[in-house]
């Protein structure tokens, strides 16, 4: 799988939410994805990057175009060096919050894309890829 | 964060989201809103949200907030111009935005605004001449 780096939003503040949005929003349009896709890649950029914010405080985010068997995807990842998650089975869960949130965020943005690794370890950080190919 | 203009035309009061907001500005807008309901006396909030190309679990569940906490100041929300896109990927997410009320445009959602206002009348009515 060839990969090839888009850019990279270190989140800290409120509105660096916004600033991952944005990226997100510009890569998926530049690659030619469909609205429906745009939207789903954006909400999911947004779902992930709010979780690092409130829960590990900090983090980064990277989005690159993956290219794999003649197809090519945008690749977000998203890294944290927060808490981590104990039970990540119970994180993916719809309505499973410890934040006051509705708690889809994590199940939601699965079904948002096409690949959803999670890789979590209490203590150590919690790191988010996802993959959405273009249809 | 951002401050949304709220304009009052007759009894509703009407914003347009007319960009990405982060979240401190969305907070701000329901405390904003629910002010100049109680300031107003206005009976309906229509929230045009046409220019956005995402509502994410945040933003859904502010547009539940307002409406329950609108309906507890006796107004109805209703929530027009949300994309397609944006739609599709609501439902996906599992956002139910349980008890909002949507329309498709500006014009159609101070329709219902209208209707839900007279069904309350209608009702209110019927109660006080039951007793
Ligand atoms: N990056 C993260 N670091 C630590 N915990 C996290 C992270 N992301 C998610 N979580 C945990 O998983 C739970 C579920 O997340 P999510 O599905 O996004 O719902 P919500 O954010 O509404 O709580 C969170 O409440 C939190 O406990
Ligand atoms: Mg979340």
């Amino acid at each position: 799988m060839r990969q090839i780096a888009i850019n990279e939003v270190t989140i800290e503040r409120e509105e660096h939410l916004l600033r991952a949005r944005q990226a997100a929003r510009e890569a998926s349009s530049a690659m030619g994805f469909n609205l429906v896709d745009q939207t789903r890649l954006i909400t999911a950029v947004s779902e992930l990057t709010r979780n690092v914010y409130n829960y590990a405080g900090r983090g980064v985010v990277t989005l690159e175009k993956v290219e794999k068997n003649a197809r090519s995807g945008l690749m977000v990842t998203v890294t944290d060096r927060g808490p981590g998650i104990a039970d990540i089975e119970l994180a993916m869960t719809d309505g499973y919050s410890t934040g006051g949130g509705l708690g889809n965020g994590l199940g939601g943005c699965q079904r948002l894309v096409d690949e959803f690794d999670i890789r979590s370890k209490a203590g150590e950080g919690t790191v988010v890829k996802i993959v959405k190919w273009q249809s | 964060m951002q401050k949304i203009p709220i304009i009052k035309i007759g009894e509703n009061l009407i914003v347009s989201l007319q960009f990405d907001i982060d979240d401190s500005s969305a907070v701000g807008l329901q405390g904003d809103l629910l002010l100049m309901i109680q300031k107003t006396g206005a009976t309906g909030v229509l929230v045009e949200l046409s220019a956005l190309d995402m509502v994410d679990s945040f933003m859904g569940r502010m547009l539940s907030d307002i409406t329950r906490m609108s309906a507890t100041m006796n107004a109805n929300t209703v929530i027009v111009g949300i994309q397609p896109s944006v739609a599709i990927t609501l439902v996906e997410l599992g956002l139910r935005l349980e008890g909002v009320h949507t329309a498709l445009n500006v014009e159609a959602g101070i329709a219902l605004l209208e209707k839900l206002r007279t069904a309350k009348a209608g009702s209110g009515h019927e109660t006080d001449s039951d007793k």
